[in-house]
């Protein structure tokens, strides 16, 4: 199944800058329906009001950081389907298995460039 | 747990009494306390073991004493206020600078991305792929500020250390300022050479281009 590029991307990271460079590079990707949060829970209030067919989303932020974020997401019925891409400076094995075991679909290390991005977005919602 | 049984019983029960009165830890301030307090309860003829212990103790006081003036001449308070929350200000200066240096980039790279959709594809692909690297290459701002806000961190775990110090050794940091004036604080001093390499003034802090415009205009 061909993948919609008007597909909702929630992307979520308390450095403005990068929600910025994320943007970008989706657009560049063809993927223009974005939204933004800049810490987990402010994402999570989103995702229940919204629909959203892929999460990417930084670890290290307060009040509710990326792994709890998850933890929510998984645990939340209604969004529990909703792939979801972690991007992170995080790159501890506990780190990964960590989130793995929280439920994560992929994980970015930055600095990323567009062409992982790209291949992990692939792996999660399929080709485009 | 009692003292040696080495040491003389009068004397052992004495060192009983301060060990439920101070504990066994003894404040730094409390030490000299502690063995005048020993010393001027001894009475009597004393044994080599307690001469011993005596003896040991007068030097412990007496290297106590030194070792406090001797971290009082280091100023640790002088360290906190003038160059630990300096360090951090120039850190979040950093942080600031190539927040702001990134986001100018990222400005002008959109402006190429607009303009790119005018122009023939060959030429659009090629810009394309250019502004995809300056992107890619912008995710650095965030992993230096990440990576300076570990050292801020840290630089704050070494201020409250040096709180504690501060307060451990206040009375005798202010004797040492008293008794070593500093030179600031007599009156001007001569500018040297050293002095006018400060590096880049934080914010509010130096002169606009149009102070110093008007500086060099005030000579002529």
């Amino acid at each position: 199944m061909a993948v919609n590029p008007n597909m909702p991307i929630l992307i979520v990271d308390d450095y403005k800058t990068m929600l910025r460079i994320i943007r970008n590079l989706l657009r560049q990707l063809g993927f223009t329906n974005i939204d933004e949060a800049t810490d987990g829970s402010q994402a999570l209030q989103k995702l229940r009001q919204a629909n959203f067919d892929l999460i990417i989303s930084d670890w290290n932020m307060e009040p509710m950081t990326g792994l709890q974020l998850l933890r929510e997401v998984r645990a939340d019925a209604k969004l529990k389907h909703i792939p979801f891409i972690m991007v992170t400076a995080e790159s501890k094995s506990e780190n990964v298995i960590a989130a793995k075991e929280a439920g994560v679909s992929n994980y970015i290390v930055k600095p990323f460039n567009a062409e992982t991005l790209k291949g992990k977005m692939v792996s999660v919602i399929g080709d485009f | 747990m009692s003292v040696s049984s080495k040491v003389d019983p009068d004397l052992g029960a004495r060192l009983d009494e301060l060990r439920d009165t101070y504990g066994d830890t003894v404040q730094v301030e409390e030490v000299v306390e502690v063995v005048d307090s020993l010393l001027s309860t001894m009475k009597g003829d004393v044994t080599s073991a307690d001469m011993e212990l005596y003896n040991e103790l007068e030097s412990l006081a007496e290297y106590i004493h030194s070792a406090k003036a001797e971290i009082a001449q280091l100023r640790p308070d002088d360290v906190k206020e003038k160059y630990l929350s300096s360090a951090s200000d120039e850190l979040d200066a950093i942080v600031e600078a190539t927040a702001d240096a990134t986001n100018n980039i990222m400005d002008a790279t959109e402006i190429v991305e607009e303009v790119m959709a005018g122009l023939e594809p060959e030429i659009s692909d090629k810009l394309m792929e250019a502004t995809t690297k300056i992107y890619e290459a912008c995710t650095f701002q965030d992993i230096t500020g990440q990576r300076i806000t570990k050292v801020v961190n840290a630089l704050k775990h070494i201020e409250e250390k040096i709180d504690a110090l501060v307060d451990a050794f206040g009375s005798e940091i202010d004797k040492f300022k008293a008794e070593n004036p500093d030179p600031v604080e007599d009156g001007p001093k001569e500018i040297t050479d050293e002095d006018l390499l400060e590096g880049p003034q934080l914010e509010g802090q130096g002169r606009s281009q149009e102070d110093i415009d008007a500086l060099l205009a005030s000579f002529d």
